[in-house]
Formats: structure tokens, sequence, C-alpha cells
């Protein structure tokens, strides 16, 4: 039990998380953890020299194709593949864009690594850096994150000092600086194509692919952009190579994942474990269970966007596959769990005002379909719904998925599919009776 | 975003925001990159961002008013409104609000007898709701500023709200 924040983060009470794999946050307690000398005590900069020294940047690729890494920012594509395809492309200059724009609700996982270790990030993105053969990283931070881009800035000049940064890195052939971006609140910007119009100083909208931005990216050069959780991995990677790597959860995307636990839990913060911890484990073991003695009604596994699960599905493994084969998906890792107290209508519609809020208004059905979600939830958790709303909401997630340029329509539509799939009755009790089913009207527990 | 009413402010950058705007142009090949830079340094010295404010970016920049103009209002943190000294910003997502950010919004209100959205007469805070912050493990929370505040308790926010006065 440490508490995680200190200076501009003002925080009373404890934030709870396990160090348990003592890979990602082992450096969070040190005192001054985002001095550079900390880091260098601790064996930093190490991989960076053993990467640059032994590998060539093809090495590189070929060591974390083979470690099977997996994104982390939600969508788990494989790293080594993302950086092939980069690589391949003749065209120069590269670009790599590290995703900071952590956005999804219940996600916090980044903000640890950011805040509290940033030279773990900045070694893994340089060592990413010379595998793609990038000539700079811009570090995409969310506005908000006012406090991390400025440890970021402070760890980059420190960096650079050292000689990690610029020209000549170590005495190679070897040129690489990196920037930090702040963006200024959308949260449709942690979409890559998203984040790359934003970085070009447009307004943040999703572009259509293919291309994809491997290929055709920021300033349409070859840009590969990949979430800090990811690029905090890379250091571990070039250290204990490949083959450790692999021990740790399932063959098909093992290692260490951050958890983060909020809502109705005892315990919430930032677990590090392993990929594939079971869900039931997250939320009873380290969540430390629901609080006030009362019982589950539905976890959320990973963030706004990926779809509800009840209290008899929780006994998954924590990893792409396994939570994706009882239908939602592990997304960013967020797990939010909910209580008995809580009327999932309610919830349907305060995630579908966030998408609402959110969405970029550049492709219709994502910008319409959203609003008339909310409407038509607003009418139902008023007890004005009719019966017919529902088909109707249904229509509408038909006529969203799939249909628009990027995963935010796709996301938006889950929490309503979801909550009617496994809470069907709450929906009827709200149109048929016109109550809450939990007993509140308009209260805050139908958010 | 009519011009007619306003009184003619004269914005300028001050030095340090100029040099701090020229020390970026070498980190993007292009200078489009810039336009969020520059507003943010804008609205520091500006306090918001209003008309002139943004006709003064696109000038500086040398690209058009109207992409300047749908840059500020696509972003939540560009002000194109006055606000108070204190921007009190209460996350209301999903973890919050599992958490209490009604009631916390509602205490707020009362306290500071104003709405969500309006500003105290003597200009010392504004109150907004905002979308989830990446504090959910310490909910509820809000951030005033750039500060983030976790873990809020009636009283907390009675010693924040002191504290800020």
């Amino acid at each position: 039990m440490v508490a995680l924040y200190q200076g501009r983060r003002r925080s009373r009470a404890p934030t709870w998380y396990f160090n348990m794999n003592n890979i990602l946050l082992k450096n969070i307690n040190k005192p001054n953890s985002t001095d550079i000398e900390t880091y260098l005590k601790g064996g930093g900069y190490k991989s960076l020299e053993k990467a640059l020294k032994e590998y060539t940047p093809k090495d590189v690729i070929d060591i974390v194709q083979k470690s099977g890494l997996r994104g982390r920012g939600g969508a788990g594509f494989p790293t080594g593949k993302k950086w092939e395809f980069a690589a391949a492309d003749k065209n120069t200059p590269r670009y790599l864009l590290c995703n900071a724009d952590e956005g999804e609700p219940g996600t916090y996982k980044d903000r640890p690594i950011i805040e509290k270790d940033p030279h773990q990030l900045i070694e893994g993105i340089i060592i990413s850096g010379y595998a793609i053969g990038a000539a700079a990283c811009y570090i995409y931070i969310r506005g908000e994150y006012a406090y991390g881009a400025d440890v970021l800035r402070r760890a980059i000049a420190q960096a650079y000092k050292k000689g990690f940064l610029g020209k000549k890195i170590l005495g190679k052939k070897f040129d690489f600086d990196l920037y930090v971006h702040k963006g200024a609140g959308a949260y449709v910007c942690g979409e890559e194509t998203a984040l790359i119009e934003s970085l070009e100083g447009k307004r943040g909208q999703s572009r259509i692919k293919p291309p994809f931005p491997v290929n055709v990216g920021v300033w349409n050069k070859p840009t590969v952009i990949n979430n800090v959780e990811t690029l905090a991995n890379i250091s571990h990677i070039i250290n204990n190579g490949p083959d450790w790597f692999k021990t740790m959860g399932p063959e098909k995307c093992p290692g260490p994942k951050i958890y983060s636990i909020s809502g109705h839990v005892n315990k919430p913060g930032n677990y590090e474990l392993i990929m594939g911890t079971p869900l039931k484990d997250l939320i009873y073991k380290y969540g430390g269970g629901i609080r006030n003695g009362r019982n589950l009604k539905a976890v959320i596994p990973g963030g706004a966007s990926t779809p509800v699960l009840k209290p008899e599905q929780i006994d998954v493994n924590m990893d792409y596959e396994s939570v994706g084969a009882v239908g939602s998906m592990l997304g960013s890792g967020a797990v939010m769990v909910m209580d008995e107290t809580v009327c999932m209508v309610g919830v349907a519609r305060r995630l579908l005002k966030f998408f609402a809020h959110e969405s970029c208004g550049k492709c219709s059905p994502c910008r319409e379909g959203t609003h008339w979600l909310v409407q038509i939830l607003d009418r139902i958790v008023s007890n004005e719904g009719k019966i017919e709303d529902i088909d109707l909401m249904l229509d509408i997630c038909d006529n969203m998925r799939g249909k628009t340029f990027c995963p935010l329509g796709d996301g938006a539509i889950n929490p309503v599919l979801s909550t009617i799939k496994h809470f069907k009755d709450e929906y009827l009790i709200h149109i048929e009776e016109k109550r809450c089913p939990v007993g509140y009207r308009h209260s805050e527990h139908c958010l | 975003m009519s011009d007619t009413n306003i009184e003619k402010k004269g914005y300028a950058f001050s030095k340090e925001g100029m040099n701090r705007l020229k020390e970026m142009m070498k980190d993007y090949p292009s200078s489009d990159a810039l336009l969020l830079p520059a507003l943010y340094i804008a609205q520091e010295e500006f306090g918001h961002l209003d008309t002139e404010a943004l006709q003064y970016v696109a000038d500086v920049l040398k690209v058009p008013k109207s992409k300047v103009y749908g840059v500020a209002t696509y972003y939540t943190m560009y002000k194109t409104k006055p606000t108070g000294k204190h921007l009190i910003q209460v996350c209301t997502n999903l973890s919050c609000s599992l958490l209490g950010a009604d009631h916390i919004v509602k205490y707020l209100e009362n306290k500071l007898t104003i709405k969500v959205g309006e500003t105290t007469p003597d200009k010392k805070f504004t109150l907004i709701t905002v979308e989830c912050l990446g504090s959910c493990g310490t909910a509820p929370m809000m951030q005033v500023n750039d500060t983030y505040y976790e873990n809020l308790t009636e009283k907390e926010i009675d010693r924040i709200l002191e504290e800020l006065k």
C-alpha cells in the first residue's frame, strides 16, 4: 500500500497497487524515481547499450517478434509485426509515436509509468526507434496529464545530457530525437489516425484506413504508434530475452500486464500481474472484494468500450483470447466493478453520454448514432420509454457496427448491446413499470 | 463570434512566449504542428481564447483563422469563454459516478452557490463537469486548473476550497 502520487497530485488516501512481477512497476517506490541517476543505479539504459552494441535493428525487431509482445493499448496487435511493416517501407524519415493519450474510462495504467518511471519509457522508445529506423519520436500525452508531461520533459532533458538522445547515440551511427506533444482534451485522439491528425495541428478526427499509418502516417511518412505500456516492456525484453518473456502468461499473448481496477471494490488500484490473471482474482483477491459486503452485479473488463460481463462470467482469464471467448474484450485491462445497487440502464446511458460527447463528428453513423442512443436512453431512465425503444436501439447499433471510420463507434454500441443482452429485465422494468429496478428514480445510482 | 462588441485588446505574445514558440519550431518538420502548442501559450497569456486571440494566433502562424477557430473549439481544454481564477473540473464518468461524483457536484454547487457551467460573482471559481481524467482508482476526483485532487470527501472539498480562496 503506497501513495503513488505526490507533488501536484494531491491524494490523501492511499492508492493501492500490487507489484507482483517487479517488472514494469519495479522502480515506482524508489525515492527520486524520476531521476536518471536513480534509474542508472538500478541498471537503467543497459538494455539500450546492449541493443545498440550487440544487435542490428533487424535483430531487435526479430527479438520483439519472438517475444510475442502484443500492443497494450487495447487492440492487441503484435508489436514486432507493426515494426516490421514500417521498417520495410523505404519512404523516410520514419516516425515513432508514443500514445500517452490515456483516455479510455477506467484506465489509468500508463500514469504510474509516466509520472514515476519516465526513463523506463524513454529507454523503450529509443530502442524501438532504433529498431524501426525512426528519425524521431513524439510522445502524444493527453493535455490533462500536465504533471506527467512535465516529468517526461525533465527526464528527456536528462537523457539528452547523458548522450542517450541526440546525435550519434552511444557512439553509434544513430541519431534520434524525442519530444513531448500535449493533446488538448479529446478522447478520440487515442485512436491512432486521430492522434496523427492532432499532432499535425488539426482537429483530431480519424482517417479512413487503408492506407495504414505504418505506410502513410504523420506527415505522410511511415509511422509506428505504440502505447506507453507496450514501449515500457521493450527494455526488459532486450535485457532478459524473448524466451524469458514467453514464460509469463498465455502463449498467444505473454508478458506482464498492469490492470487498473476501479468502482465498487475495497482496494481499487493499479496491479502489475501477468497476462491472463483470472478476472475473479482481480476482483476478489487483489481488489479486496465488493465494498460494504454487497454482491457483484456486473463488470466491465477492459474500459468503457468493452461489453459488460455478468457475475457468472468472471471465471475468465484476462487475456485477449479468453475474454474474447466470453463475448467481451480485454481492451486496456481496465476493470470497472459494479455492485447490486447499480442500475444498468443508467450505466449504459452514462457511458453513451461519454461516447456522444467524444464522437469526432466526421462520420455520420457514429455522430448521429451515439446522440440518438443517448436520447432514447434518457427517456428510458426517465421512465418515459416505449417497448419499441429496445428494438430501435438494436437497429441503431446495427447501423453503427463496422460502419464507422474508427473503433469509437464500434466501442460505443457495446455498453448498449451488452446491457440489453444481460440485463434486459432492467430495461423492461424502467419501461413497463415506470420505475428503476434498483429502487431509485433519477438518483445518483441511475447515473 | 462577432467582433462588433469586442473591445480591441491588442493581443501579443510576451517575449518569453514568442521564444518558446520559436524554440518549438525546431521540433517539427511542419509548422502546422505548432497550432496546438500556440493555442496553449495564447491561453496562458491571454486568459481565454476570444475571437481576437484566435485571429492573433492565425496571424502569427500564418494559417487561416477558420482553421484556428475549428481547432480551438474542437478540444475541450481550450477556453473560448472567460472562466474564474480556479476552474473546477469534476469527473463524472462511470468509475467516479459509481463512487458519488453526483454528490460531489451537488455539494460544490451548494457550497459555491452556482450551477455547473457557471462562475462565482467574485470570478474566483468556475464549476464544470468533465469526462474521465484517468484517476479511476482514486475516485471521486476533480481537477482544479492543472492539479488533480483525488479521493474526495465533503471535508476534503472544504479544505481545498479554503486553501484556494
